[in-house]
């Protein structure tokens, strides 16, 4: 049986950015998988060549075993894509801009369907409303239920809930369980990590056009686990110089908080609450019981901890080291190895 | 639920290209006085105007025709020739530059298919103008009723609306910004069939400004437009047939080919 997307040797330049150096990804019929990496990293490029956006250099990109460039008509009935930009037909109302689309995959007679759709997006009572008079949030609803109007196997999201509240976030979560678990493919990328860390079954992390980490979550999460501690300080004992997984400069230590210090639940904070110089680092304990030994080799060096917080690894602090450079899995260090042309 | 919807999309076949014609035809009609109204009217001004001004000056055909009758296939023609550009090339970079032609783009649509649904809705367009044009004509010059040969007119008004459209489609695809798009409306399309012969005969022409006007395609459309109305031409029929007939090929192998190789629409 097909992959839901089969991905091999996939590279795309634009200029001179090597958007894609060669990525290769399956994802299996079924999954929920999530496609995360900073801005610029490649998803969306590898979103476009899969919806025949976008040509590839080389390689090639499957849906369900349909080629997206030599066989488009039936990898493209087969795929469903919200776009990241929000963009909409003014010229329409939401139930129109359903209808066309629906027409566009030869569904004509699909008005059961798209009332469904609407209810699960909460659309109903807007549509009859001119795509013009919605919300931000509204209007990106409908980008799903166009993705979806076709019911295609395949779904991809390319950040589908930007500038979405978080009541509408929750239920559009829920109705693409509900479609995962009816036996549709899912594909996400999103700046949300812990939706993410909730949703997807298996996680790929971009960087640079190339994957860095293709794992379960699970296996992420705990290939990584432990606790990261965050101290400021003028420097570091030498005997911790292997841990640190990165260094910022003192007075950034606030991007810490910001990033999922205090939202992965900070367990400990001790020292002065202003370091005067030096840098932040952040350094993984294999556990608890390591934060004394960290302590007492400051003590021994006579080097002052200024700040000391403690937050236990999630998907975010994982993404984070992953793309500080300092880790990559094993099944990315393969992908890794493929050779460029 | 991906089983039933493989097997239902499916059966659906390749038939999305009447959806984007119906849609391209919605889009003009929920604009229908911009769209259609604003182009009778203009031609009709230009009627009024151009007869109340010339009629008793000039003499077309060596006085077989009415100079004000001369003018209403012309102006006919213009609308078609203008407004079918306008179509093609307006809905096309509006789509690209609000980012929804993604909806386009998505579906499995071949370059067929989509060329089809935007130069059809294009010719409806054009068409839907040029017979307004026609039937308020009648009101000023009842003279152009009787039609010589219907279906000589019938095929200028089908082949120069299909290549209006497909020239429209070609500036939508290659124009990046409206301003593009407005400099080659307004510098091409607009000189070409006001310099068409839509106001006057060529043979009314300096030698020179004649041999310029055998260069410009737009003027055997007018030209074997006007020839369906009253059996008279500047040049035969048939060589104005033949030419324009050769220039909608060569246009739509390049619009095609622009579309297939995704030139400007996919990455």
């Amino acid at each position: 049986m097909n992959d839901a997307v089969e991905v091999s040797d996939v590279a795309r330049r634009f200029g001179d950015v090597q958007a894609l150096a060669g990525v290769d990804l399956r994802v299996a019929r079924g999954e929920f998988f999530g496609l995360l990496g900073p801005n610029g990293a490649g998803k969306t490029t590898l979103i476009s060549i899969l919806a025949g956006l976008t040509r590839a250099d080389r390689g090639t990109a499957r849906i369900l075993g349909h080629d997206v460039a030599s066989d488009y008509r039936h990898a493209r009935r087969l795929l469903g894509v919200v776009p990241q930009e929000l963009v909409f037909d003014p010229f329409f109302t939401v139930r129109e801009t359903l209808r066309i689309q629906s027409g566009y995959f030869g569904l004509r007679h699909n008005d059961a369907w798209i009332d469904e759709l609407l209810h699960h997006l909460d659309l109903t009572r807007k549509a009859d409303a001119n795509m013009r008079a919605l919300s931000g949030g509204m209007k990106r609803r409908v980008l799903v239920g166009q993705a979806l109007v076709h019911k295609p196997p395949v779904i991809v999201l390319d950040e589908p809930t930007a500038g979405v509240d978080v009541e509408l976030r929750q239920s559009l979560w829920a109705f693409i369980r509900k479609l995962n678990r009816d036996g549709h493919t899912i594909i996400l990328t999103t700046h949300y990590l812990e939706e993410a860390e909730a949703l997807c079954n298996r996680i790929a992390m971009m960087k640079a056009g190339r994957i860095v980490a293709l794992d379960t979550t699970q296996h992420l999460l705990s290939r990584f686990s432990g606790i990261t501690a965050r101290v400021s300080a003028p420097r570091l004992p030498a005997e911790w110089a292997s841990r640190v997984h990165e260094r910022r400069a003192a007075d950034r230590r606030r991007e810490f908080r910001h990033l999922g210090g205090q939202r992965s639940g900070e367990a400990a904070s001790v020292g002065g609450s202003h370091p005067r110089e030096g840098s932040v680092f952040y350094l993984g304990l294999e556990s608890y019981a390591e934060l004394e030994r960290l302590i007492a080799s400051f003590r021994t060096a006579g080097i002052p901890i200024d700040e000391l917080a403690l937050a236990q690894t999630d998907l975010e602090q994982v993404f984070l080291r992953i793309m500080a450079g300092t880790e990559t899995t094993d099944e990315a260090q393969r992908v890794a190895e493929v050779p460029e042309s | 639920m991906v089983q039933g919807a493989g097997a239902r999309i499916e059966e659906a076949g390749g038939a999305g290209w009447p959806t984007l014609l119906s849609k391209e035809l919605l889009r003009f009609w929920k604009v229908s006085f911009q769209t259609i109204a604003a182009p009778v009217l203009t031609a009709l001004l230009y009627l009024l105007i151009f007869s109340h001004v010339l009629q008793s000056r000039v003499s077309v055909f060596g006085g077989q025709v009415r100079y004000t009758a001369f003018l209403v296939p012309g102006l006919v023609m213009m609308s078609v020739l203008q407004n079918s550009f306008a179509n093609a090339s307006s809905s096309l970079i509006q789509s690209k530059i609000t980012g929804n032609l993604i909806f386009v783009l998505l579906p499995p649509l071949s370059p067929l298919e989509i060329y089809a649904a935007y130069v059809i809705g294009a010719m409806v367009r054009g068409l839907a103008v040029g017979l307004g044009v026609f039937l308020v004509a009648l009101v000023v010059e009842p003279g152009v009723m009787t039609i010589a040969h219907p279906i000589v007119v019938l095929a200028f008004a089908l082949l120069g609306s299909a290549i209006l459209g497909t020239l429209g489609l070609i500036a939508g695809i290659w124009a990046d910004k409206f301003d593009e798009l407005a400099a080659f409306q307004n510098f091409l399309i607009m000189p070409l069939t006001f310099l068409s012969g839509v106001f006057y005969s060529i043979h009314s022409l300096p030698a020179f400004w004649q041999a310029l006007s055998h260069a410009n395609p737009f003027f055997y459309m007018i030209d074997g437009f006007r020839y369906g109305f009253f059996g008279l031409s500047d040049i035969a029929p048939s060589i104005s047939l033949g030419l324009v007939a050769a220039a909608g090929v060569g246009l739509a192998a390049l619009a095609l080919a622009m579309l297939a190789s995704g030139y400007k629409l996919r990455h």
